[in-house]
């Protein structure tokens, strides 16, 4: 099939409108990640906690809307579970890292297959998962922006957890570099022990960061599987965690460059589908599917060397001895 | 309850007593995932017992555990000599499926071989393979100073896809509906070893048991790459190459992931597709650090979490509960032991932070 | 602080009879001092003497076994240095605790904030502006402290200590970093602050600078104060003699055996330049020569380029200028046993090959030669008189004195024609030095060109054929070591004089050995 036929308007339009909508749980759990690492702490584990975040939402929204039909409630506050099931895991995840300082890494790594072999049993465990729907949140066409020519359909007809998490972008930059909180979860994360001597408490900032890290996870979990696919499968985040932890790196710890992280990543995924729908050959799917990855590392070979990585990142801290 | 702990604690830090740390997570890990058995409405030590049968109880279940733990042990071998030179490979994964990709390139491309060189030949692109895919996070660590954990990570992803490409299209069956390559002949297929249904892979993968112990504590490339991950500091100042050091202990690790690629492709499936990792590169990397970095205890942790996993297979069997529950308990060893030593270094209050060498 | 010039007279800090002891050593020993408010005092004693765990006490970090601190009269007790903060006592520590990548700014007010939202930093720079004209420190609050000269980074310190109120400053080693115009214009700020009624205390080696700025000493010796003296009524000689004191033995090891006329330099430095950690210029222009059979003795403060020379000579960090020449092999006695010397994990025996495992008589076709290591360590063992239970034992468990004699034993056993040892004795007792002491003789004596490194000055007197003294990374004189005049050298430590110009002038090699093993800027 010839490139003309596949770059029309109407598919470009489509096309964009997926991608932002493919962004969004990713964006959220790079944000989350973001601000963990800002602290100096490196949560390997996202796509673990993805995946409980999303099974545990799933799981929520779809009992309550069998008990109350209310679709929209459900998924609200399958979303609060997922957001909060993640924080859970954090504080986890915290406690070995932070308090027993086990390392980082391999931390990580276990609870990647932790969340995996759990959300797996309980998901074939637990009948009538299997086929299990939600209905999710509807679109929410912002009035009169919505009818603007293109960009209407691109940006303003989302549903709410679009824009909420656009607006989490901004908050999430707001807290990190307007407020004194930020400048403290910084700080620790680039020298704790100057943050020390300040009188900041160290590893209290660095088990909120790591369970607002995670809880923001759990979330971009539970918005897969109850707001977009509306179903939950075994791997149902096909490492999505993994490219969140890729895109930390790309966006050079930067909300901003999260975005626009995201954005390319969800871009080339609704892009991979729709040339795996139309068989369309030129352009073999995986290397759409590779793009976040290479772009990763293209960042970190020829950007400028090391900036921006928090000083401190993966190191424990151990008071007196700084 | 504080009793308990600075028990546990002393138990810990014998030296002579650190075998028991895993054996102790073990135990703890089981009777979490009986609770786990239980909640979901089995009973644990109805499971238990069909699991342990399931894995050890007859000549074809212990078999079947061997063979799963081939691959296992492979890359768990690996990352022992890499994390004994403290080398954050985390990339096993991706080294595994280049090398059973390189290795399958030479199975499908050159058919008519004899299996006695072909075979050899496919086991060197294997490792070949895993050596490159290993090697260049290598080269850019130490000339771009890219950060070896996430450069081994992205390559994972990036390996894992250009194998499912390779699979889809260069590689793929003629006139074949699914994405696999064609079925590799029978002189492509590596043989088993005298009569038993386990193949020389898992004859090479003991042999090099004894390969790395060798290595490490008797010859003195084990002996500086240890020193390396000992400290580095001191291993510059007498005089070791610790970037050449660095980069070896990467691409040996890199090395024995590919082959145990290869092994999995040639034997279990017969044919290159897009999955033929059960997480092998994530597992393996736990095993290493349950057999405390030591050939010996990764032999045992690669059979006893091979033999999870096939054991819960028979579980899902014969009781119909989801062999995942394998995963679960392993991730909970892990973490149990990790918890524990963590508990331990910090009471002998000589923490040194398992930090790669750009941390 | 309007009302702190009436205040000027008070005492603000009140140390009474401190004690504290680490394990095997008491570091304060009963020890009296007393600052008034706005008076520079300076603390003065030799590496150890107990002034850094003096102030340890008094900012928090540990808390005395006994004696009793008061600020401004009242009796505190510090639990952490957070307590010491409030109770208005700021610490320039000689290693700065600074965010690199924040803005001068951000430093300033880390942890001192209220409420969610900062400040403009429009609004924040004119409140820190007002702050610094009153002590007329001047900071580009934007900058980022990696931007920043090491004498911007002390003057974030001293600003975040005023910040947080600060009534006492404390300043460990400040000049030790800095360059000549900086360190000027330090003491222009202290003098400032102290005239509007801060106390200041100054931890200090240097003798000039003391003499300059401070109004009184409290001089610091074996963790004992040895006495406190008004700067108008003392001299510098007075200072130096409190310092090192009168004990100063004058041990001579025996003299080396004649220098045969035709001997050759065995290691040479030709106009050796090399950078710091800091990227400022740690060495400048070495000019050293030392010859087969003798021991050269490099004197000097700590941190006037120690630690780059012995770097710069071992091969671990390459040269800006200068060459480097060498005959033979090296033995290097690293100035800290932990982190360069000796792996903690490994045991007796595993560190007495470290350097050489790869070659034979240790390893033969690839393989360890176990027994043979073994046997040869056990022989080191009994050679060096090390007191460990076996050779298998990790080197982690031995004393300090017993782990040097590791290090000794492995790199004196190599063929070796210069021996370079920094710091060797450092933190050993008696008995161990004696040991490391007749060691170097013993080689010296075999005709090794021994370099030896240390801020011990009674351990260079001991020792040296020859003196060299550096300060400021440069070689400011060259003494005969019999012959030294202890109070002549401690002056040129503290970089009161360069004398012996005339002297050094002949060290300057004007030959090259051929066989030289010839290192250049690399």
């Amino acid at each position: 099939m010839p490139w003309e036929q596949v770059l029309t308007g109407s598919f470009l339009i489509a096309l964009l409108t997926a991608g932002i909508r493919l962004a969004v749980p990713v964006l959220l759990a790079v944000l989350g990640e973001i601000i963990t690492e800002r602290s100096g702490v490196m949560n390997l584990g996202i796509e673990g906690i993805m995946l409980v975040g999303g099974l545990a939402g799933f799981v929520t929204a779809q009992t309550l809307e069998q008990a109350t039909g209310i679709a929209s409630l459900a998924a609200w506050v399958g979303l609060l579970i997922g957001l909060l099931t993640g924080a859970a895991m954090g504080l986890l995840m915290a406690v070995l890292t932070v308090t027993l300082k086990t390392d980082q890494v391999v931390t990580g790594v276990t609870f990647v297959l932790l969340g995996q072999g759990l959300t797996s049993y309980i998901f074939r465990r637990a009948t009538g998962l299997l086929g299990a729907r939600v209905t999710g949140l509807q679109s929410w066409a912002v009035p009169g922006l919505s009818t603007l020519p293109v960009a209407g359909d691109i940006l303003f007809n989302h549903n709410a957890i679009v824009y909420l998490t656009v607006a989490l972008v901004v908050l999430c930059w707001l807290l990190l570099f307007r407020t004194h909180w930020g400048l403290e979860l910084r700080a620790v994360g680039e020298n704790p022990a100057a943050a020390d001597t300040s009188g900041l408490r160290v590893q209290t900032i660095r088990y909120l960061a790591v369970m607002v890290g995670a809880a923001l996870a759990g979330l971009g979990g539970a918005v897969l599987t109850v707001v977009q696919l509306n179903i939950f499968t075994e791997g149902i985040m096909a490492g999505r965690g993994w490219i969140a932890i890729a895109l930390v790196f790309f966006s050079r710890w930067h909300p901003g460059g999260a975005l626009v992280g995201a954005l390319l990543f969800g871009i080339a995924d609704a892009l991979q589908y729709r040339i795996q729908a139309l068989g369309f050959k030129a352009l073999p799917y995986e290397f759409l599917l590779m793009l976040p990855y290479v772009l990763t590392l293209v960042v970190l070979v020829w950007g400028s060397r090391q900036s921006n990585t928090p000083a401190a990142l993966g190191i424990p801290y151990s008071k007196g001895k700084g | 309850m504080k009793n308990i702990s600075t028990a546990w604690l002393h138990l810990l830090n014998r030296s002579r007593l650190k075998p028991l740390a895993p054996i102790a997570g073990g135990a703890i890990a089981l009777m979490l995932g009986g609770i786990l058995l239980h909640v979901s409405g089995a009973n644990p030590l109805q499971a238990y017992g069909v699991m342990f049968a399931g894995a050890f109880g007859g000549t074809r279940q212990l078999t079947e555990t061997l063979l799963k733990a081939a691959p296992l042990l492979l890359i768990g071998l690996g990352m022992t000599i890499a994390f004994r030179c403290r080398v954050w490979n985390i990339g096993a994964e991706g080294q595994y499926y280049i090398g059973a990709l390189c290795g399958s390139a030479i199975a499908l491309t050159y058919p008519a071989l004899p299996s006695l060189i072909l075979i050899p030949l496919m086991l060197a692109a294997s490792i070949g393979g895993g050596i490159l895919w290993s090697g260049l996070a290598g080269l850019l660590h130490l000339y771009r100073g890219v950060n070896l954990i996430i450069s081994t990570l992205m390559l994972n992803y990036i390996g894992i896809l250009l194998v499912q490409y390779a699979a889809r299209v260069p590689l793929q069956q003629p006139d074949g509906f699914l994405p696999e390559s064609a079925q590799f002949g029978d002189n492509a297929q590596i043989p088993t070893m005298l009569g038993t249904r386990l193949h020389w892979g898992f004859g090479l993968a003991l042999l090099l048991v004894g390969a790395v112990y060798l290595l490490l504590w008797y010859t003195p490339l084990g002996f500086q790459l240890r020193a390396v991950g000992s400290r580095l500091s001191v291993a510059k100042c007498v005089g070791i190459n610790t970037s050449r050091s660095i980069l070896i202990a990467l691409t040996m690790s890199g090395g024995l992931a590919g082959l145990a690629g290869i092994l999995e492709v040639s034997y279990t499936y017969t044919r290159l597709k897009g999955d033929i990792s059960d997480s092998y590169g994530f597992s393996g990397i736990l095993v290493a650090l349950l057999g405390q970095l030591h050939p010996v205890g990764v032999l045992i942790a690669a059979v006893l979490f091979s033999g999870l996993m096939v054991g819960a297979q028979s579980l899902n069997v014969v009781l119909q509960i989801p062999a995942s529950v394998a995963q679960v308990i392993q991730a909970l060893v892990v973490l149990l032991v990790l918890a524990g030593q963590a508990i331990a270094r910090a009471k002998r209050d000589d923490a040194i932070p398992l930090v790669a060498h750009d941390g | 602080m309007s009302d702190d010039r009436e205040d000027s007279n008070q005492t603000a800090v009140e140390m009474g009879r401190i004690t504290k002891r680490f394990p095997g050593v008491i570091a304060n020993q009963a020890i009296a001092l007393d600052v008034k408010a706005g008076e520079i005092h300076a603390l003065l004693g030799e590496n150890g003497a107990g002034k850094t765990t003096l102030m340890n006490l008094l900012c928090g970090l540990y808390e005395p076994d006994e004696g009793e601190i008061r600020i401004f009269g009242q009796l505190m007790r510090f639990r952490s240095p957070k307590d010491a903060i409030a109770a208005g006592i700021g610490m320039v520590h000689q290693h700065f605790r600074l965010v690199e990548s924040f803005t001068v700014a951000e430093n300033i007010i880390l942890g001192q904030t209220k409420g969610l939202w900062r400040d403009s930093p429009q609004r924040l720079h004119a409140h820190l502006q007002t702050l610094a004209h009153q002590y007329s420190l001047t900071l580009d609050f934007t900058a980022r402290i990696w931007q920043l000269s090491v004498g911007e980074q002390q003057r974030v310190e001293i600003l975040k200590a005023l910040y947080r109120r600060a009534r006492v400053l404390i300043l460990d080693e400040p000049t030790a970093v800095l360059t000549p115009q900086e360190a000027q214009d330090l003491m222009a700020t202290l003098r400032h602050l102290a005239a509007q009624g801060t106390a200041i205390i100054f931890i200090s080696h240097k003798l000039k600078e003391v003499m300059a700025l401070c109004d009184r000493v409290t001089v610091l010796r074996d963790g004992q104060r040895v006495g406190t003296v008004a700067v108008p009524q003392t001299t510098e000689q007075e200072l130096a003699q409190m310092m090192v004191g009168r004990t100063i033995k004058r041990q001579r090891r025996t003299d080396p055996p004649e220098r045969l006329p035709q001997t050759e330099p065995a290691l040479i430095l030709k106009q050796l330049s090399v950078m710091g950690d800091r990227q400022h210029l740690a060495l400048r222009a070495i000019d050293l020569a030392i010859y087969p059979g003798e021991i050269v003795g490099i004197a000097g403060v700590d941190g006037n380029g120690q630690r780059e020379l012995e770097e710069a000579i071992a091969g671990l960090r390459p040269f800006s200028q200068g060459e480097l020449w060498r005959t033979g092999n090296l033995a290097h006695i690293p100035s800290d046993r932990y982190s360069m010397g000796l792996l903690t994990e490994f045991s007796i025996a595993e560190n007495l090959v470290l350097r050489d495992v790869q070659h034979p008589p240790f390893q033969w076709r690839g393989l360890l030669r176990l027994a043979w290591i073994r046997k040869y360590a056990v022989d080191l063992v009994q050679r060096y008189l090390i007191r460990t239970p076996s050779v298998q034992t990790r080197a982690g468990n031995l004393s300090g004195g017993n782990a040097q004699k590791v290090v000794f034993a492995r790199e004196l056993t190599r063929h070796h024609q210069v021996l370079l040892a920094a710091q060797p004795t450092r933190g050993l007792d008696i008995s161990a030095t004696e040991f490391v002491h007749a060691q170097m003789v013993a080689r010296r004596d075999a005709g090794t060109a021994v370099l030896l490194i240390s801020t011990e000055l009674e351990e260079i007197l001991c020792l040296s054929d020859r003196i060299a003294v550096l300060y400021e990374g440069r070689i400011v004189g060259m003494m005969d070591g019999a012959s030294a005049d202890v109070h002549q050298l401690g002056l040129m430590m503290a970089g009161k004089t360069a004398v012996g110009h005339a002297q050094l002038a002949d060290q300057t090699p004007s030959f090259y050995p051929a066989e030289a093993d010839r290192r250049t800027r690399d």
